[in-house]
């Protein structure tokens, strides 16, 4: 499931305006080069912010300061993103959404790879379907093959599971651990078991900069059940209600 | 075919009625006539109406035709012409203040009697709505889907005809879908603002001569043309909507 060539660290530090005031000032955050990093943190702090400044898409705000990879080229282009939502085209099928990137680009496709990315997430059989038909899990299966089609050194994605039930949460997160090894991953999530499962790293984004979560010191991906796991994923979630306690008061 | 039945239920009564109020108010012929003299005038006349049918439906299915092809060509050039945006788009909208029949005689006096005018007249009456809605929707494409072809590196006329034309397919259905209904209304006004045929021509025609049972007949064979091209027309847009949904 790797792409060719090493995946970068990404550095992101500057100030970010929406409509006057400063959603976050001097914020300093590092993805490590084919790591896992986790970004939670109350609604409307900037985490998607965040993910979207590193996508180079459009804020609808202004960002003074730097992100940069360390091998020194541009991110442009070697980015795949994954959304909250499938952004599945429902008049497409899954092969052919898996292809969208390729059409899009004007390449030709490989039809014969994204067959087998396809059968990679377990949607053989339903490569043909349109997304009216499959279920918000096998939805966002399809999502993921087009995200590893795109077959870039980068994924950034903006709370992809969290519209999953639980169970069906627990398989994504582990079909996504597996299948985009070796690229240097930003997840955006408000789950912290989530955060603790996947994280290299696990950051509290928050108006007064980053807070780093301790973790145990194995590595991802945790063990579901194992004592450590729990207690960090309790830690955090004890941490996130006191922020919202502060925020509150 | 139960929707069908309960058409036919309602036309039954509809007709009984009239021909009650006909027999009721002694009302004469050439003021209301009734559904049998109308139904003899069809028969009696069945040659011409069919014959001035055939020209006001030429004029429709033409008018609206070139009004869905020039409505969508109009919507993709804003989308894609920031030059058109700023020039043509206020101009659009600025000549939808003008009442599009005030222009019927000019277009006769333009384009003559025959039925390019009417064809015109339609084409201007549907033009507009079909435009509107169909760059309405592709203006309002998913953001979700042009982030994705964003980071995907997408060329933009590629996002145009592959993302932002088929999510805009349902907002193109319901103008043609309001097409159907205004296209006839154009062709019949330039019939009647100045014409040699046509249902339009028919019914000034024969109310000129008092044979209000001929200008009922061709009435209801112009509803039925409309109804006809209308549901002819919702199948369509109905087929755009699934194919893309």
């Amino acid at each position: 499931m790797s792409p060719g060539g090493r995946a970068p660290g990404i550095d992101l530090d500057g100030r970010f305006e929406i409509g006057g005031a400063a959603l976050f000032d001097g914020l300093r955050l590092r993805l490590e080069p084919g790591r896992w990093t986790c970004l939670l943190g109350p609604s409307g702090v900037g985490k998607s912010t965040v993910l979207r400044l590193i996508a180079g898409l459009v804020t609808g705000g202004r960002f003074d300061g730097r992100i940069r990879a360390d091998d020194g080229a541009a991110l442009k282009g070697r980015i795949a993103y994954m959304a909250q939502s499938d952004l599945l085209p429902p008049w497409l099928n899954v092969e052919r959404s898996v292809l969208l990137g390729a059409r899009l680009r004007g390449e030709r496709p490989n039809r014969e790879r994204a067959r087998r990315l396809i059968e990679r997430v377990g949607l053989a059989s339903h490569r043909h379907k349109r997304p009216s038909a499959l279920s918000g899990g096998m939805r966002q299966r399809a999502a993921l093959a087009r995200c590893l089609m795109e077959d870039r050194l980068v994924a950034l994605l903006d709370e992809p599971f969290s519209a999953l039930d639980a169970a069906t949460r627990a398989e994504m997160q582990e079909l996504a651990f597996e299948t985009l090894t070796e690229r240097t991953v930003l997840l955006v999530t408000h789950d912290p078991v989530e955060a603790v499962r996947l994280g290299h790293r696990v950051y509290l984004l928050l108006p007064e900069g980053l807070e780093e979560a301790r973790l145990p010191e194995n590595v991802p991906l945790r063990a579901v059940y194992a004592d450590a796991t729990l207690h960090a994923q309790a830690e955090l979630l004890r941490r996130l209600r006191a922020v919202r306690l502060q925020r509150r008061a | 075919m139960r929707r069908l039945l309960d058409v036919a239920v309602t036309a039954a009564v509809a007709v009984l009625v009239w021909q009650l109020v006909v027999c009721a108010t002694g009302v004469q012929h050439f003021i209301l006539p009734g559904p049998i003299r109308v139904a003899e005038a069809l028969y009696d006349h069945r040659a011409l109406i069919a014959e001035e049918a055939m020209v006001t439906a030429a004029e429709v299915t033409i008018g609206l035709l070139l009004g869905a092809v020039l409505g969508a060509a109009t919507a993709l050039h804003l989308m894609v012409s920031p030059l058109a945006r700023r020039f043509l788009l206020p101009f659009l909208v600025f000549s939808q203040a003008v009442p599009v029949f005030a222009l019927a005689p000019l277009l006769t006096l333009w384009f003559g009697y025959g039925i390019w005018s009417k064809i015109l007249m339609a084409v201007l009456i549907i033009y507009f709505p079909v435009a509107s809605t169909f760059y309405d929707g592709l203006r309002r494409t998913d953001p979700g889907f042009l982030d994705l072809a964003e980071t995907m590196g997408a060329q933009p006329e590629r996002v145009l005809f592959l993302l932002r034309v088929p999510a805009a397919l349902p907002s193109y259905a319901s103008g043609l879908r309001l097409a159907a209904v205004y296209a006839p209304i154009g062709a019949v006004i330039g019939e009647w603002v100045g014409a040699s045929q046509g249902l339009g021509y028919l019914m000034l025609l024969a109310s000129g001569r008092a044979k209000i049972d001929l200008m009922f007949a061709a009435l209801l064979v112009l509803a039925l043309f409309t109804v006809l091209l209308h549901a002819g027309i919702g199948r369509i847009a109905d087929r755009l909507q699934k194919a893309v949904q």
